[in-house]
């Protein structure tokens, strides 16, 4: 496949950025579109030119890393799947790919394609954890977790925090990251007793970093590589209107 | 330590949505009243309905909790709004389009077109009614303002027609998505009842278009 790509370059943070196009030649339809990016790097650097940065890490659609608004989609056109399990059959021979850093302004570009989500580790530095003892590890069934509940938490733990949800979002809203945070905690056992604070905090720090409001529109659920539910999103709602309703003031 | 009272995203979106409901039970109330028109050409009904709501001491005061929950609904929109914009200070190049709920990209506009209705509806008929003069008409049943005649009168202009009838479709756009969305703010989804609430949002915000298009148009060919 030949491929013509429109990349966004900007050599630092503070640099000004601007596309450049570059011809790509005899890419395998079997490549991902990671390994389409390393042969366009290993001809740059042949040539003697900066390659473009991008995250990567484990390849195997599982840790988060990689990213990439491909032709106006966060992970390119696949639904359910991140930027590196994407192949290149998806793309037409000879077409021109448009490829973007996340745009969100607690993301801002590194370099070229790469953004910092330090503003996510924050948001879990903020409440998405459990600080109670809760003991050593249980034998199985010694605290009852219904089958329903245990399931919904595992589907709100999927969340490999990429940020695919706040790059889809209209206006760059982290809801769907910080739902799915406060949603695997709050309906265990273990993370019900610091379920108010932790939505409330979890919350603040999210309009403190300067995502933007939810305004129900559903794309995250849609870009998500692990199709997390905007269910999860009325669940945060749910809890932190309880929370504000129903706690004491300290 | 200042006690400024600030609103998380959460907040205003709960408050957003409970006005948003509340400004969708006025517009039913309002379009029954409306509908009477159709039902009696002598307007009697209508006017009986109008001067019922403008005398009613209740009514009169709840009155200022629907002027409440527009300014409400109408600033928290424009500040959410802002801050969304915000927080994306550079665009994308190809602007994706991966809502699935599709009149929810069109909120801030399809509100702004219905706030600039809402001014010229609001100087037409509420303004001429509270401030200006109406002749009256005298029933068996009474003497009232004859409000239906105003009605009549602005709907016989086939511009006015036309405009009402765009701002009315967009606020059913608006609706379309507003309504299912507000039960979602309030975290209500429910795996059973959310794709019901879904429906009942499409199907009513269509019945309440319908309603309000038709009055201009009976009164404009047929009146």
């Amino acid at each position: 496949m030949d491929l013509t790509l429109k990349i966004w370059r900007q050599a630092t943070a503070s640099e000004k950025g601007k596309f450049v196009e570059y011809q790509v030649h005899n890419i395998s339809a079997d490549a991902s579109f990671l390994e389409m990016l390393d042969v366009l790097n290993e001809e740059l650097v042949r040539k003697g030119e900066d390659p473009v940065a991008f995250d990567h890490d484990c390849r195997e659609g599982i840790c988060g890393a990689c990213s990439l608004y491909i032709n106006g989609r966060p992970h390119g056109p696949d639904k359910g799947i991140t930027t590196c399990q994407m192949h290149m059959r998806r793309f037409k021979d000879g077409e021109t790919i448009v490829i973007e850093p996340w745009r969100a302004k607690p993301f801002p570009v590194i370099k070229d394609l790469m953004v910092d989500r330090t503003a996510f580790d924050e948001i879990i530095q903020a409440g998405g954890y459990v600080s109670i003892n809760t003991g050593g590890v249980p034998d199985a069934n010694a605290i009852p977790i219904p089958k329903r509940d245990a399931d919904t938490a595992m589907d709100a733990a999927a969340c490999i925090g990429c940020g695919a949800c706040v790059a889809a979002c209209k206006n760059a809203s982290a809801m769907l990251f910080v739902a799915a945070k406060v949603s695997q905690l709050a309906v265990l056992p273990q993370g019900k007793i610091e379920a108010r604070e932790r939505v409330q905090n979890m919350v603040a720090k999210m309009d403190e970093l300067g995502f933007g409001n939810c305004t129900n529109t559903y794309a995250c659920e849609a870009e998500c590589p692990k199709e997390i539910s905007v269910s999860h999103i009325a669940r945060m709602n749910r809890e932190y209107l309880s929370a504000k309703l129903l706690s004491q003031k300290k | 330590m200042s006690k400024t009272v600030t609103y998380s995203s959460v907040a205003k979106k709960i408050i957003m949505s409970l006005a948003g409901l509340f400004l969708t039970s006025f517009l039913v109330v309002h379009l029954l009243i409306n509908l009477l028109i159709l039902f009696d050409k002598s307007l009697e009904l209508f006017n009986q309905a109008a001067h019922f709501m403008a005398t009613n001491p209740l009514i009169q005061t709840f009155q200022y909790v629907l002027f409440f929950g527009f300014i409400l609904h109408i600033i928290l929109g424009v500040v959410l709004q802002i801050q969304n914009w915000v927080a994306r200070p550079v665009r994308y190049e190809r602007k994706g389009s991966s809502e699935q709920s599709y009149f929810s990209k069109f909120m801030i506009h399809t509100g702004a077109i219905i706030f600039i209705f809402l001014i010229i509806h609001f100087a037409n008929f509420f303004v001429k009614a509270k401030f200006g003069h109406i002749d009256s008409i005298t029933y068996d049943s009474g003497t009232y303002e004859n409000l239906g005649q105003l009605v009549v009168m602005l709907f016989s202009d086939g511009g006015y027609v036309i405009f009402y009838v765009i701002a009315i479709l967009l606020l059913g756009f608006h609706l379309e998505h507003g309504f299912q969305s507000a039960f979602q703010s309030l975290g209500l989804n429910h795996s059973r009842y959310t794709p019901f609430i879904k429906g009942l949002g499409t199907v009513f915000s269509i019945l309440v278009t319908l309603g309000f298009i038709a009055i201009p148009l009976v009164i404009y060919f047929s009146f």
